[in-house]
């Protein structure tokens, strides 16, 4: 049961209104099933790219969105924008919902919220001078009269942003600029009609290293000057610390950490924000990266685990987590990694075809086709070579069902945010009631 | 995440000023010759060559030609003779219709000029314009329009073009723009294709997305957006069709759906009468129209071809610049005490690396070995 | 000390362009030895992947190469492209940055090894070649049951993991890995870049690492060589480089690294020069805050410093640098914006 998330605001911050409030917020893609799936009326899978956000902006803060490829977080930027449609939720912004507001009025709507891209590269029409580029949001939303005035305007922005002589660079093609330049004409595009609030979608991580320290200072300045508010999205912790007021720590489509940044970095609550501090390699020789981290890769967000999406890999799962045949499965798999060839040439027809293990479900039945009791040796075997494996915390029990083996996890329970000093932190190990011993 | 390699925009590059977009359609005019090599430079250059002498006849053929293309009479109105042989009147003779032959193909160039310019604008218009509309919106105007423009594809051209031709001659006449409007029909689909698939890829650009984050109405995007990247692989297209409409527009006139003989000088039409002459031993009729459409279509076609060489990345063959790479002198050498004892017999020699044969190798200094031809 | 596996000296590999050569590499030397990781760096631009294709002899055409590339006592810049080709599997090999675009998305997994065990080593048996292969899979950590699925079926990371793979199965004893983690996310960069470490215990592989992200060397490499314009300008062991770097430039590289114990930015003015017409004398006078009168006058000696080489007149030979060529260098101003 997923308990109601809290929204982000302490006492002393709710006398001030966010600039923009999120609220349930969810974008679900539909992924096109085969054209007979279709007819048939079976319905296509639906990715969950965004399940539930609930943040609110504070006017004049850097929020970052951090996490892992695929985690959502560009859905939930371009959301911000009103560039998807979200499925579900609100987004206020003043008095206005984006997430239900006709095309034609966001377009109006977007002089004050802006994009910076990842690839500043693609974010520039290839056969477009940087004068009518950059112009170009002017001449949109009518801020400028003449072609002379946008041309002067455009002047100011680009010694702005440090594209100086902005003379040399009027004309110039993208083509013609390198990495770093590029992205600062994107910023200049995206700062020219004077916006509230800039999503900078990875705004660093095609550039080169010694390019980035000169953008984020960019950035920083601007937001100074301008009084912009930032969601600042990255896959990378050491820039989100030395740039974000606040973290939000993203894992398929949902928030499971959010707070201060000093006190995220410092003392971080959820497993998935330990295990990505843990992994960051540190410039010091002597310190080096930890071997036990989590295992895997972010699953597929069509299918998410059940329970909180982070069980399968979360070294600190215990039995509320949400247990499902699917573990079972990868648990064979890291076992026949571990043991080799033989070992699965021996048990992998007593398991059976996996595919009949990858079942989404609290309970699984294999046929064992009369060797159930060898089966139920196996398991018990497993157990017992990897008895600290969190999967045996969610089993809870293994009986023989006339010739098939059955496998009975405990119910998982979908955690919400809770409350934990500042930070908001979704994992039941936080959660006093079922939470015993951690 | 992928770090961006980009040459550094060095000296070399000089920044443009002024004018800069004249300039820069200029060099992209130029581009393509000065880019090009070996047997693509050939086609461009040879398909150039004679497509510019075709325009010049078109363009000055009223300087050119002798008499008027219907004319039958010398200017002392005595009438020329029916089937006479080349000669210092009449060099390339007459027809049985007693019409100069010279003038007729001269005149012909300018016909064939204006029908394939014409048709080129029509069906470039409606292609471009409707593939962009079908790739950007997608979903049932698309539907639509595929089906339409496959439909009108699959017909044979010639086809497609005498039923235009015969259901406009109606209401327009036999002229050139009646012809000029069944060709278009015939292309349009092609245009329509590729720049359909062009707009379908290029929408899902980061450029695109940046330009709706700005507030961009959709029809600022197709013409501002994608309209200049999604035409780059049409002046190929455009020009192979030209050769093609060429034919189509000869065709038309020998099977007689074509422009009739009193509007315009036509090199099929003209080849048509001369059919019936070969069997007499007239060859004059026949050979000069024939040859003016095969030298304008082959221009047309190694011009085409030319382009697609050094435009189209996926066949372009880089031009191997030479490089000389001097030997390094004995002070520039890494020093011995810093090498492992292995004896270095000279083996610093700067070598080519001619792709898979590697074979040319170059001892000592100095200018580079093969490959390096421009 | 051991004998090295691979041994540059004074490589240089130029391209053509309409300008004049590119001296993408510019004269190399170092030299690796076995289960060694030697980690390359370096802005964009400054010749690493050049260097790492030009010691395997995968240049495109046109390239020129010179100096030497001694493996086994051959050098590989005048050795026949054959030979070379023959050498490249089982003895050299490369891991990209793309997994997916490497691997052949028709094949299953189990035939992108059968073919690639066949045609290096053409008497292992189905079951030898089986056997083999999902050994490598499993030290990579991909299980033995998707051996015959196909890579669509799989991950970003274990597409990597399966590239390496891949590379490992023939037991090369010379790799190169082109920034193979950049495109991946942190956890699956430390997965990846615990097995490469790994690499050099359980099959004495030697790695020549190129990444721009110096964390990354400090993990997994043994020594670092520093490029800059086409030249190494600093080689040594890890710990010594990164605690006390020597040359000015890979000072600044190491202070313009963000990471988590950063709390003030800095940058390197300017950008890597254009390797057409490189500035005279030391390469980086033009953005170095040390440089000196004798910095664009001469090309710096290579120093022994301790345990690493450098390419700096800060520490070059007293009786080279002429008189008063220790005066600070007086320099235009570099503008923000002259990036890369
Ligand atoms: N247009 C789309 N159609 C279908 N699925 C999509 C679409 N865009 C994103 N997704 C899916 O939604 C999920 C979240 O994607 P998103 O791009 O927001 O992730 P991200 O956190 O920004 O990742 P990255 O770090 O790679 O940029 C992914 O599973 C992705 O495959
Ligand atoms: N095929 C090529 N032809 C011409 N120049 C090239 C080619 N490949 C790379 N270069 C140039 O060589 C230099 C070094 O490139 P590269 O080796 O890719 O550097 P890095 O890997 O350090 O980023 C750059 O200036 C680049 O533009
Ligand atoms: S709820 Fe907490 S402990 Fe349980 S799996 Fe999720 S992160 Fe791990
Ligand atoms: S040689 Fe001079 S310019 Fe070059 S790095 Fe050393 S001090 Fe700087
Ligand atoms: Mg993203
Ligand atoms: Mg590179």
């Amino acid at each position: 049961m997923p308990t109601k998330p809290e929204l982000m605001t302490t006492p002393e911050q709710s006398a001030e209104r966010p600039l923009m409030e999120i609220r349930d917020l969810k974008v679900h893609y539909e992924l096109r099933g085969s054209a007979l799936a279709r007819l048939v009326g079976g319905e296509g899978e639906t990715v969950k790219a965004v399940d539930g956000v609930n943040v609110a902006l504070r006017k004049g803060e850097v929020l970052g969105l951090v996490g892992e490829s695929g985690s959502g977080k560009t859905t939930l930027g371009r959301a911000l924008l009103g560039l998807v449609r979200p499925t579900s939720g609100h987004i206020t912004y003043g008095d206005l919902d984006l997430a239900r507001m006709p095309q034609r009025q966001l377009r109006s709507v977007r002089r004050r919220l802006q994009m910076v891209f990842q690839d500043p590269h693609a974010a520039l029409n290839p056969s477009m001078d940087l004068a009518t580029a950059i112009g170009h949001p002017l001449r949109i939303h009518k801020l400028v009269k003449s072609k002379a005035e946008a041309r002067e305007r455009v002047r100011e922005t680009l010694e702005r942003v440090g594209l100086t002589p902005a003379d040399q660079f009027l004309d110039k093609l993208p083509a013609e600029l390198s990495g770093g330049q590029k992205q600062r004409a994107v910023i200049a595009r995206a700062i020219i009609c004077g916006p509230e609030l800039l999503v900078a979608d990875e705004p660093i991580s095609m550039l080169d290293m010694s390019v980035r320290a000169k953008i984020l200072e960019l950035m920083l300045e601007l937001g100074r000057d301008l009084d912009l508010t930032y969601v600042y999205i990255t896959h990378d912790l050491a820039t989100a610390k030395f740039f974000c007021d606040r973290v939000a720590i993203m894992y398929l489509g949902r928030v499971v950490e959010i707070g201060p940044t000093e006190e995220i970095f410092a003392d971080p609550k959820h497993p998935y924000t330990k295990a990505l501090l843990r992994a960051v390699p540190d410039l010091d020789p002597e310190r080096k990266v930890p071997r036990d981290l989590p295992r895997g890769e972010i699953p597929d967000a069509a299918a998410p685990p059940h329970g909180c999406s982070f069980h399968p890999r979360c070294p600190f799962a215990f039995e509320p987590c949400g247990w499902e045949a699917r573990d079972l499965r990868a648990m064979f798999e890291r076992r026949w990694i571990r043991l080799g060839e033989d070992a699965l040439a021996r048990e992998e027809p007593l398991v059976g075809e996996l595919t009949e293990v990858d079942a989404h479900e609290e309970m699984v039945r294999v046929r064992a086709g009369g060797r159930a009791a060898e089966l139920t040796a196996l398991l018990e075997e497993a157990r017992a070579d990897e008895p600290d494996d969190p999967l045996w915390k969610g089993v809870e029990r293994i009986e023989s069902d006339g010739g098939a083996v059955v496998v009975r996890f405990r119910p998982g329970i979908d955690p919400g945010l809770l409350r934990v000093n500042a930070v908001d932190v979704a994992c039941h190990l936080h959660d006093p009631n079922l939470s015993h011993d951690h | 995440m992928a770090t961006v390699t980009q040459p550094m925009p060095g000296p070399g590059r000089t920044p443009v000023k002024g004018s800069t977009r004249v300039v820069r359609l200029l060099r992209g005019i130029a581009r393509p010759y000065r880019n090009s090599h070996g047997v693509g430079r050939f086609m461009l250059v040879t398909g150039t060559v004679l497509v510019v002498l075709m325009l010049l006849t078109a363009v000055f053929a009223p300087l050119i030609a002798t008499f008027g293309f219907s004319q039958v009479a010398g200017a002392d109105g005595q009438r020329f003779m029916n089937h006479a042989e080349p000669g210092a009147e009449h060099i390339f003779g007459t027809t049985t219709q007693g019409f100069d032959v010279f003038s007729r193909v001269v005149w012909g160039a300018r016909t064939a000029v204006t029908v394939v310019l014409l048709a080129l604008a029509f069906s470039l218009f409606l292609g471009v314009l409707l593939g962009l509309i079908a790739g950007f919106v997608g979903r049932w105007v698309d539907r639509v329009l595929v089906m339409v423009m496959d439909a009108l594809f699959a017909l044979p051209a010639l086809l497609l073009a005498i039923v235009v031709a015969f259901l406009l001659s109606e209401y327009v006449g036999g002229g050139a723009s009646t012809a000029a409007l069944a060709i278009t029909a015939v292309y349009v689909p092609q245009y329509f294709r590729v720049v359909r698939a062009a707009t379908v890829s290029a929408k899902e650009q980061t450029y695109v997305e940046a330009a709706r984050a700005m507030g961009a109405r959709p029809a600022t995007i197709m013409f501002r957006y994608l309209l200049t990247n999604v035409i780059q692989s049409v002046p190929v297209i455009a020009t192979l069709n030209a050769a093609d409409a060429i034919l189509t527009l000869a065709g038309l006139g020998f099977l007689g759906y074509g422009i009739q003989p009193t509007e315009a000088a036509e090199w099929g039409y003209d080849l048509q009468r001369a059919v019936s002459d070969t069997g007499a031993g007239i060859w004059w009729t026949g050979l000069y129209p024939g040859l003016a459409i095969v030298l304008l279509v082959m221009g047309l076609t190694l011009m085409g071809e030319g382009l697609n060489e050094t435009m189209n990345p996926a066949i372009r063959v880089r031009r191997l610049i030479p490089i000389s790479m001097p030997e390094l002198t004995a002070a520039q050498r890494t020093k011995a005490a810093q090498v492992p004892e292995r004896d270095r017999p000279g083996q610093d020699r700067p070598v080519d690396t001619g792709g898979e044969d590697r074979n040319s190798r170059e001892p000592g200094s100095g200018e580079t070995g093969k490959g390096g031809a421009a | 000390m051991t004998e090295p596996v691979i041994s540059v000296r004074d490589l240089r590999v130029w391209y053509g362009s309409e300008r004049g050569p590119v001296r993408a590499v510019d004269g190399v030397t170092f030299d690796l030895r076995p289960g060694e990781t030697l980690g390359l760096v370096g802005e964009s631009g400054c010749g690493k992947s050049t260097l790492g294709r030009g010691v395997l002899g995968l240049l495109p055409r046109g390239a020129k190469l010179a100096g030497e590339v001694n493996y086994e006592g051959r050098n590989l810049v005048t050795a026949s492209p054959k030979a070379i080709q023959r050498l490249r599997g089982p003895d050299l090999g490369l891991i990209f940055q793309e997994p997916l675009t490497r691997l052949n998305p028709l094949l299953r997994i189990s035939d992108q090894f059968e073919e690639t065990l066949r045609t290096h080593e053409p008497g292992l048996s189905k079951q030898d070649i089986r056997h083999r292969s999902i050994e490598v899979l499993r030290a990579m950590g991909i299980p033995p049951t998707r051996y015959r699925a196909y890579p669509h079926e799989f991950s970003g990371g274990m597409r990597q993991r399966i590239m390496i793979a891949l590379a490992l199965v023939l037991r090369p004893s010379f790799v190169v890995a082109d920034e193979p983690t950049t495109a991946l996310d942190v956890l699956v960069e430390a997965q990846i870049i615990g097995i490469l470490g790994d690499l050099r215990r359980n099959f004495d592989t030697s790695l020549l690492f190129i990444t721009h992200n110096l964390g990354i060397v400090a993990e997994a490499c043994d020594r670092v060589a520093v490029m800059y314009a086409g030249r190494i300008v600093e080689q040594g062991p890890v710990t010594e480089v990164f605690a006390r770097p020597q040359h000015p430039y890979t000072r600044e590289l190491l202070r313009s690294t963000i990471s988590l114990s950063t709390t003030g930015l800095h940058y390197i003015p300017g950008a890597p020069p254009d390797l057409i017409e490189p500035p005279s004398g030391c390469r980086f006078h033009p953005r170095c805050p040390s440089a000196m009168r004798v910095c664009p006058e001469q090309f710096p000696e290579q120093v022994e410093v301790g345990p690493q080489r450098v390419e700096c007149w800060l520490h070059g030979p007293d009786e080279l640098v002429p008189e008063g060529g220790r005066e600070p260098l007086v320099r235009e101003e570099i503008t923000v914006a002259d990036e890369a």
